[in-house]
């Protein structure tokens, strides 16, 4: 995953080396204020649902798209940390933002220590590498006691924040989300604008030669890595408290392999990317409930098509076209 | 959400004649949630559909002054997509009634924002005894079976004082608590538990587990998993020729689309229990060749249960003259019910549907008749004994009443 040809990853073109390009700003603005208007005109759970998927593929969207590692495993931190996050909120009757905290902490670890290993790898072995780590994580889940097995942690409160606020009402609960995840995202960006971001990218591009130019190239993996799992931690968390509820569904590979689907739809190694693809698989997941068998099959029939038309994913399509860095 | 119109609204002609019935009709919206694209879609799926639409048609809604729609959706085993849909149903759509619902983890999840929305919630497709237990809910009725009717129904009707039993158990919660609560039965019914072996979950491979339990020598070899693994290593137990060497082989957890899915040749000599079979009786059969005029296939235990718990909710909502979930499921509760498919049954205080379980034996190929001709019938498990009695369940409302 170290060498990549240029032609696949936008992001890869010149672009103002650090710091907001002014569309990308008003880009945020209009999402901003289109996320404040949205509970009004769609279901308030589902529309918390896309963002805490949002969050998560452009969390995922850092280590591949920018850091040029292919994890297949990313569930395992969405999930612990929906875990732990609900079993905090539940048993120990934490605050929603300490609850998160608590979740997004054990993500945190997590990551550090898989991705301590994993990096010694490349390509397809460390992808291997974090996959068999993550079903490790998926059988801890399905025997550890305070996960319930496939019952999963259910009925989790949702306790006023800060011990203060109530959020019973989905409104309350949805402002909530949109800070969390908006920050997130925000956060995930300014990272990438970063000179960490930069150097993050050089490695991406060629790594030897970032070592030639005396980066520690490890130690920049194993930031990104862990950065990742803990916003991916994050994203997970969050969605416990959204869903009152943590189940295998989070840590199974499949989640991984979803938030893979989500990233390359939208566009892999571009800001908006992650949140368009994330935005069309939860809305078709919800919205084609009723057909059946098709959800999997149309999935499927719009990655492929998306393989074979446009590589760069639809927000990658949209950056070729207008020429500037999305 | 796909809407079925399955009624019209009442005819005037009605109205005039039975002037009683003068009031407005109260609409009744149905929500049939289940697994239509995964390993349930088969069990549950369209089946629990047109089964909901045969209660209402049955039930002659629209002569009792009810407005019946139903809608279904597909929640693809994640509890999240059903919690979603669930929320979205009540919120939006004034759906009154969840039915169905497998796959556990979807299912307490859909209890939880039933009670939280004062919808009712009659499960049919889950098995966890959690639904009527730990975490029941006033607004809950779970129907058709759940995993300790069937330890109950199989660890205690094949045993007797030296029978000895061997289990093969899935390595996770819901293995171990399968084969811990069939051990108790068979203990209690005076048997003996040999020996035990844990697979991973899942596994392809069962052969060296399958010679362990053979080499005990124990009577019955209990398999404590379910789906895949089960079909795996009833089809390796058949290349074994584990039930032609007298050893009895039962499923803890199987359904009569299995059993069709393995064919009698394979799966011959196995012994189960379920809450419905099609060839019970006469009323078991008309209704189940109806049934499989428009689906296509005999129906399952689950969608008999979608049938006759629909049925039970809109005698609950005609009677009570409400949509309000707990009103109904109190009378519900009050009323016990006689139904064609379940027979004389009625819902106990946590939810808990009560009613008779039936012990099978898979038919030889010889003694089948046809596809679906499956079963015979070994023993009925008396209602009062086929479920876990209600005290002692840390049902938090049950026992705040008590």
């Amino acid at each position: 995953m170290s060498t990549m040809d240029p032609a696949t990853s936008p992001a890869a073109r010149p672009e103002p080396s650090v710091g907001m390009p002014t569309h990308q700003k008003a880009i945020f603005v209009v999402l901003l204020i289109l996320l404040v208007a949205l509970p009004w005109f769609v279901y308030p759970v589902f529309a918390m649902k896309v963002m805490c998927f949002a969050l998560f593929a452009s969390a995922f969207n850092l280590l591949l798209g920018f850091g040029g590692l292919l994890s297949f495993g990313h569930a395992a931190y969405f999930g612990m940390a929906s875990y732990v996050a609900a079993h905090a909120a539940k048993v120990w009757g934490l605050t929603p933002e300490l609850a998160v905290l608590a979740g997004t902490a054990a993500a945190a670890l997590l990551g550090l220590a898989i991705g301590s290993l994993a990096i010694r790898r490349q390509g397809i072995y460390f992808a291997m590498v974090t996959l068999a780590f993550a079903q490790m994580v998926y059988f801890f889940a399905l025997q550890a006691e305070f996960t319930g097995g496939e019952d999963g942690i259910q009925s989790v409160p949702r306790n006023d924040l800060f011990g203060l606020i109530p959020l019973e009402s989905n409104m309350a609960l949805y402002f909530f989300v949109l800070v969390v995840t908006f920050g997130g995202i925000l956060f995930i960006h300014r990272i990438i604008h970063s000179p960490f971001g930069q150097v993050l990218k050089a490695i991406r591009e060629n790594e030897p030669r970032a070592v030639s130019l005396g980066y520690r190239v490890n130690r920049y993996k194993l930031m990104v890595f862990t950065l990742s799992a803990t916003l991916a931690g994050l994203a997970g968390a969050v969605k416990s408290q959204v869903f009152q509820l943590a189940s295998l569904t989070d840590v199974h590979w499949t989640m991984s392999g979803e938030v893979v689907l989500m990233t390359l739809l939208g566009g892999m190694g571009t800001v908006f990317g992650p949140m368009l693809g994330a935005a069309i698989i939860v809305t078709m997941q919800n919205y084609f409930a009723t057909l059946g068998a098709w959800v999997t099959v149309i999935q499927g029939v719009i990655f492929v098509a998306g393989v074979l038309l446009f590589r760069e994913g639809i927000v990658g399509l949209i950056a070729r076209w207008t020429k500037k860095p999305l | 959400m796909v809407r079925k119109t399955a009624l019209g609204s009442v005819a005037a002609a009605a109205l005039v004649a039975a002037p009683v019935m003068a009031q407005d009709a109260i609409d009744v919206t149905l929500g049939v949630l289940n697994d239509r694209s995964g390993i349930y879609a088969d069990l549950s799926g369209e089946g629990s559909v047109i089964a909901a639409q045969m209660a209402v048609e049955d039930f002659m809604a629209e002569d009792k002054g009810l407005n019946v729609e139903i809608l279904s959706a597909d929640h693809q085993n994640k509890p999240d997509v059903a919690s979603n849909i669930a929320r979205q149903w009540y919120d939006q759509d004034g759906v009154d009634a969840i039915l169905d619902v497998p796959t556990s983890s979807a299912a307490l999840a859909v209890a939880d924002i039933t009670a939280e929305m004062g919808g009712a919630f009659i499960n049919s497709g889950a098995g966890s005894t959690e639904l009527t237990r730990g975490q029941c809910q006033p607004t809950t009725v779970h129907w058709t079976y759940d995993t300790a009717a069937l330890a109950i129904g199989t660890g205690g009707a094949m045993t007797d004082a030296d029978t000895s039993w061997f289990f093969l158990t899935a390595d996770y919660a819901f293995g171990h608590s399968l084969e811990e609560e069939t051990s108790r039965v068979v203990e209690e019914a005076g048997g003996e538990v040999v020996g035990t072996v844990r697979h991973p979950f899942p596994a392809t491979d069962f052969s060296s587990f399958l010679l362990q339990a053979q080499g005990s020598g124990a009577n019955v070899i209990g398999l404590a998993n379910a789906g895949g693994d089960t079909v795996n290593a009833i089809k390796q137990a058949s290349e074994f020729g584990i039930t032609q060497a007298g050893q009895s082989l039962a499923a803890l957890l199987m359904f009569v689309t299995d059993v069709h899915a393995l064919g009698a040749q394979t799966a011959q000599g196995l012994v189960l229990t379920e809450a419905f079979y099609w060839d019970l009786n006469d009323a078991t059969r008309e209704w189940s060749a109806r049934f499989e005029e428009r689906h296509g296939s005999k129906p399952t235990m689950v969608h008999a249960g979608v049938y006759s718990g629909t049925m039970h909710y809109l005698r609950g909502v005609e009677a009570t003259g409400s949509t309000d979930g707990e009103t109904v499921v109190e009378w519900m509760k009050a009323n016990p019910f006689d139904d064609p498919l379940f027979g004389q049954g009625y819902v106990r205080e946590d939810g808990r549907a009560i009613h008779d379980m039936y012990l099978f034996e898979v038919k030889t190929p010889e003694e089948s008749t046809g596809e679906w001709d499956l079963y015979n019938l070994l023993a009925t498990i008396p209602a009062e004994e086929a479920f876990l009695p209600m005290e002692g369940g840390g049902c938090e409302f049950v026992e705040a009443a008590g």
